[in-house]
């Protein structure tokens, strides 16, 4: 077996990685780089946030403000010394993106345009009219492609992480076009991997959001941090799930029910004020309260029967025809776009139908500031890491920052680890990918099986749903829990049609299934063990926040059996944890 | 095929390595006017073939990896609506122009490589704004090139050019309306390296200006308008090169 060596490789071609990629050469660029990506790194999900991206810039903003909206959103569980570094180095790393060519929204003067966003007391949130993260994406794509010390493996799948001497020192990956798995070795190690709220039925996230770095490293003994949280972004469209960006209330759009009532004014969120009012959208108020907050609201709505009634479930109306046409085609395209072609409304004309859709994971690898894990020579950034800033509850506009932010320090301290580590025990890690390699070959050989990928899916994602959705109670998580064990036992029985190497999709669905388990099993465990309600975290069985026990980080750990969870302070700097207060003062 | 009320026939084109002849599966799929033609692969994959193979994944037009050609014609699958064909059936295939690797999986390769190779990326010039401000752009200069930035590297274009099927050395629209996303960005200078990519006979010379490309483009990029402006640049930068030879302005 032929290995392929780097000094860094990073695994995901996403904001964060790319972002990463950059970083290593900054600091130092004799060193080389690999960047593994499951799929054509333009592909990646980052190409698909819409609202936009926030960091301090007009002077009539803060970092004090930026630091305390982004702790009090995230119900005080994000560590304060990592939002102070977060919200401290944002400004700098969006106007180098800015220097790399990101086609920024401008105002009349030239200076970079901000709108606001949901949570925060001022506008800080840069945009590229709604297709933000495209713009990002392809901004630090186009300019990766100058650094020819960075070697792409496009079309890559990272399937297990090598280790020796209690070092992350590679990966085995999968080349998708002939199925041959490699073992790629280097000194250091970045998982980019993004999100996975594809564990869930009804989300925002692209099909290849299935949590395969957060698996990975979960399998190496890193912990995943704060799994339990999951964002409920209040916006998609029904059926689809496709995401209305929330920079169509940050522009003046407003939440109705069935009553034709702005149902948000009963849920502590503040006081409507009239769409013509030259103070509406306020800040940290209605429309633009926090995004658990919303979702909740929307349930309650439900219970009380506000909500229309269509085929692909309830709804509620979100209404931007007062901005104009014009307005609209300026400032939000894209939304228009998107409903028309797949909500079959023109929200120039009428009202668009939404609902709540499962769109974030506040949770992931366990890293510290440094962006470091506790597995020496592994890195993690973006959405599969946590931090944490997000803690039970990320803001809007935040998440791109982080990948910028969080990715340059990955890279950075990746590249300080590689020049004082080399790689050892190569006989270790071209066995362990043989093993892996053994692996493959018997889930693609099993002729025995009787089991479907679709069915098995099927059922892990309702199974989430209803144990884990945005009210939960012990009953319906114990059951969550209990139903992902058996998958688990069953997913062992795949039967795969395809026996093609070149391109096996099904394969790699099934592998995903396979990291998809994993993430569902410490989401369900670490939200059955926190016997509080905290942002995102809602249980009707223990209604209040809980900061006596549970004013801390919850650690999933691999076993053979179910995950054992541990639990860790929260860092608190300048802000005690207090009271969150929306719809007026602070 | 039979017609059928609430199915809908889609013969989709099959190919394996090694496989010598051109080769069709036909399936039923359940019509649900909400579908598009992604939606029905998926509902393929999920449920009648699992080796049924193609490349998805925002499922909302943006990420470009799911074109192919439906009954001939280059489009993106998650925007194409059944209702837009039933009851008749449809007919999927790999884009035109490109190598097929697998099924509706088609070579990027060279298309990546041409991206590359116009030097997309923004190129300093002498006054760059220091590390803590931004440059200055009014909206106006803005709107200049955003119409070029907006492309998502679907490549339908490649399958609709006449020239990239007859020249696979043809530089091709995508790239080169991302050449021109830069050329007319306010904080650029590098036009002059870039055209010198486009001016080499694999370039902009080469389009017969049919307008296909941006006949299909799923974004309104146009890059056939692109591809003009780059010709009518090129030929001015030719000229001028003949008077003032390069690195003696
Ligand atoms: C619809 C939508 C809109 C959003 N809008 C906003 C917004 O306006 N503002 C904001 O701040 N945030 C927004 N977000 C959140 C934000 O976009 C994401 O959290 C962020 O883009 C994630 O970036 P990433 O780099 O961590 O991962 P991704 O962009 O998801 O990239 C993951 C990468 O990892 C690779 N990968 C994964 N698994 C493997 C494997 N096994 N082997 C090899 N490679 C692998 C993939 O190929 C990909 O390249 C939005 C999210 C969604 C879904
Ligand atoms: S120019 Fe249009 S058709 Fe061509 S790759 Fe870009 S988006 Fe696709
Ligand atoms: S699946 Fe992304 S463009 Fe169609």
């Amino acid at each position: 077996m032929r290995s392929i060596k780097h000094d860094i490789l990073i695994i995901g071609g996403g904001g964060a990685g790319l972002r990463a990629a950059i970083a290593v050469s900054q600091e130092n660029p004799d060193l080389d780089v690999a960047v593994v990506s499951k799929v054509y790194p333009m592909r990646s999900h980052t190409v698909a946030a819409e609202g936009g991206m926030a960091a301090v810039i007009k002077p009539n903003d803060s970092f004090e403000d930026h630091i305390y909206d982004t702790v009090s959103g995230s119900d005080w569980l994000a560590d304060q010394d990592a939002v102070e570094f977060f919200v401290r180095t944002a400004p700098s790393e969006l106007i180098q993106l800015e220097h790399w060519g990101c086609p920024w929204s401008r105002e009349s003067d030239g200076s970079v345009a901000v709108r606001p966003f949901g949570g925060m007391q001022i506008e800080r949130t840069w945009f590229a009219a709604d297709k933000t993260g495209f713009h990002v994406l392809h901004s630090l794509f186009q300019t990766t492609l100058k650094y020819r010390s960075l070697q792409r493996y496009d079309e890559w799948m990272a399937l297990r992480l090598l280790t020796h001497d209690g070092r992350c020192q590679g990966v085995a990956a999968m080349e998708l076009r002939t199925g041959r798995i490699v073992p790629i070795l280097a000194k250091a190690v970045i998982m980019c991997t993004g999100g996975g709220g594809r564990v869930f039925p009804f989300t925002t996230n692209a099909a290849i959001k299935t949590g395969d770095g957060m698996a990975l490293a979960y399998r190496a003994g890193v912990a995943l941090k704060d799994m339990e949280f999951v964002q409920y972004h209040p916006t998609g469209l029904p059926g689809t799930g496709i995401l209305i960006t929330e920079a169509a209330r940050g522009e003046g759009g407003i939440l109705v029910n069935n009553k034709g009532h702005r149902y948000l004014s009963d849920y502590d969120l503040g006081k409507p004020l009239p769409i013509d009012h030259h103070d509406h959208p306020k800040n940290r108020t209605m429309e633009l309260g926090p995004r658990d907050r919303l979702s909740q609201a929307f349930i309650h709505e439900q219970t009380k029967g506000n909500v229309f009634e269509g085929p692909h479930g309830t709804y509620v109306h979100l209404d931007v025809r007062h901005l104009g046409e014009s307005y609209i085609e300026k400032k939000i395209p894209f939304v228009r776009e998107l409903s028309n072609n797949y909500g079959g409304v023109d929200p120039v004309h009428e009202p668009i139908p939404v609902r709540p859709v499962v769109h974030y994971m506040m949770g992931g690898i366990d890293t510290d500031i440094e962006a470091a894990t506790t597995l020496p020579g592994l890195y993690a950034a973006g959405e599969c890491a946590c931090v944490s800033i997000n803690g039970a509850n990320r803001l809007g506009s935040n998440s791109l920052t982080e990948l910028l932010v969080f990715g340059a320090q990955a890279g950075r301290n990746a590249a300080i680890f590689a020049q004082q580590h080399g790689i050892s025990g190569e006989n270790d890690l071209l066995s362990q990918t043989q093993d892996e390699i053994n692996r493959i070959s018997e889930l693609l050989g099993n002729r025995a099986g009787d089991e479907k990928i679709a069915d098995l899916r099927n059922i892990m994602t309702s199974a989430l749903e209803e144990g884990a959705g945005i009210y939960r109670n012990a009953e319906g998580m114990q059951k969550a829990c209990t139903t992902i064990t058996e998958l688990r036992k069953r997913s062992k029985n795949l039967k795969l049609d395809d026996t093609s190497l070149s391109y096996n999709t099904e394969l790699t669905s099934a592998i995903e299934l396979d990291f998809m388990l994993d993430i569902a099993e410490t989401v369900t465990f670490s939200a059955l063990r926190r016997k509080e309600s905290r942002g995102s975290h809602q249980r009707t069985d223990f209604p209040e926040r809980d900061d006596d026990e549970f004013l801390k980080h919850s650690l999933a750990y691999n076993t053979d059996d179910a995950p054992r969870i541990e639990h860790k302070d929260v860092v608190i700097t300048n802000l005690p944890p207090a009271k969150r207060i929306y719809g007026g003062g602070k | 095929m039979t017609v059928d009320t609430d199915r809908i026939p889609l013969k989709i084109s099959r190919y394996t390595e090694g496989q010598t002849t051109d080769g069709y599966d036909e399936y039923m799929v359940p019509y649900n006017e909400d579908w598009v033609v992604l939606d029905a692969l998926n509902y393929i994959k999920d449920y009648v073939d699992g080796s049924l193979a193609y490349r998805w994944s925002c499922r909302m037009g943006v990420c470009g990896s799911c074109g192919m050609m439906i009954n001939g014609k280059p489009k993106l699958t998650c925007s194409a609506f059944l209702s837009e064909y039933y009851p008749d059936p449809i007919v999927v295939e790999p884009l035109a122009n490109f190598r097929v690797e697998r099924d509706l999986i088609v070579d990027m390769d060279d298309f990546i490589h041409k991206l590359d190779s116009v030097k997309p990326w923004l190129i300093e010039g002498d006054s760059v704004p220091p590390a803590n401000r931004e440059y200055k752009q009014t909206p106006a200069q803005l709107a200049k090139y955003k119409q070029y930035s907006m492309c998502i590297n679907c490549t339908l274009c490649y399958s609709a050019c006449p020239v990239a099927s007859n020249e696979p050395e043809f530089v091709g629209p995508a790239a080169i309306a991302l050449a021109q996303r830069y050329n007319l960005d306010s904080r650029d200078s590098g036009k002059e390296q870039r055209l010198d990519v486009l001016m080499a006979n694999e370039g902009v010379w080469d389009c017969t200006f049919v307008g296909e490309c941006s006949n299909v483009c799923p974004k309104g990029v146009d890059p056939a308008a692109a591809i003009q402006q780059a010709k009518l640049e090129s030929a001015l930068a030719y000229a001028k090169s003949l008077i003032m030879p390069k690195g003696n302005k």
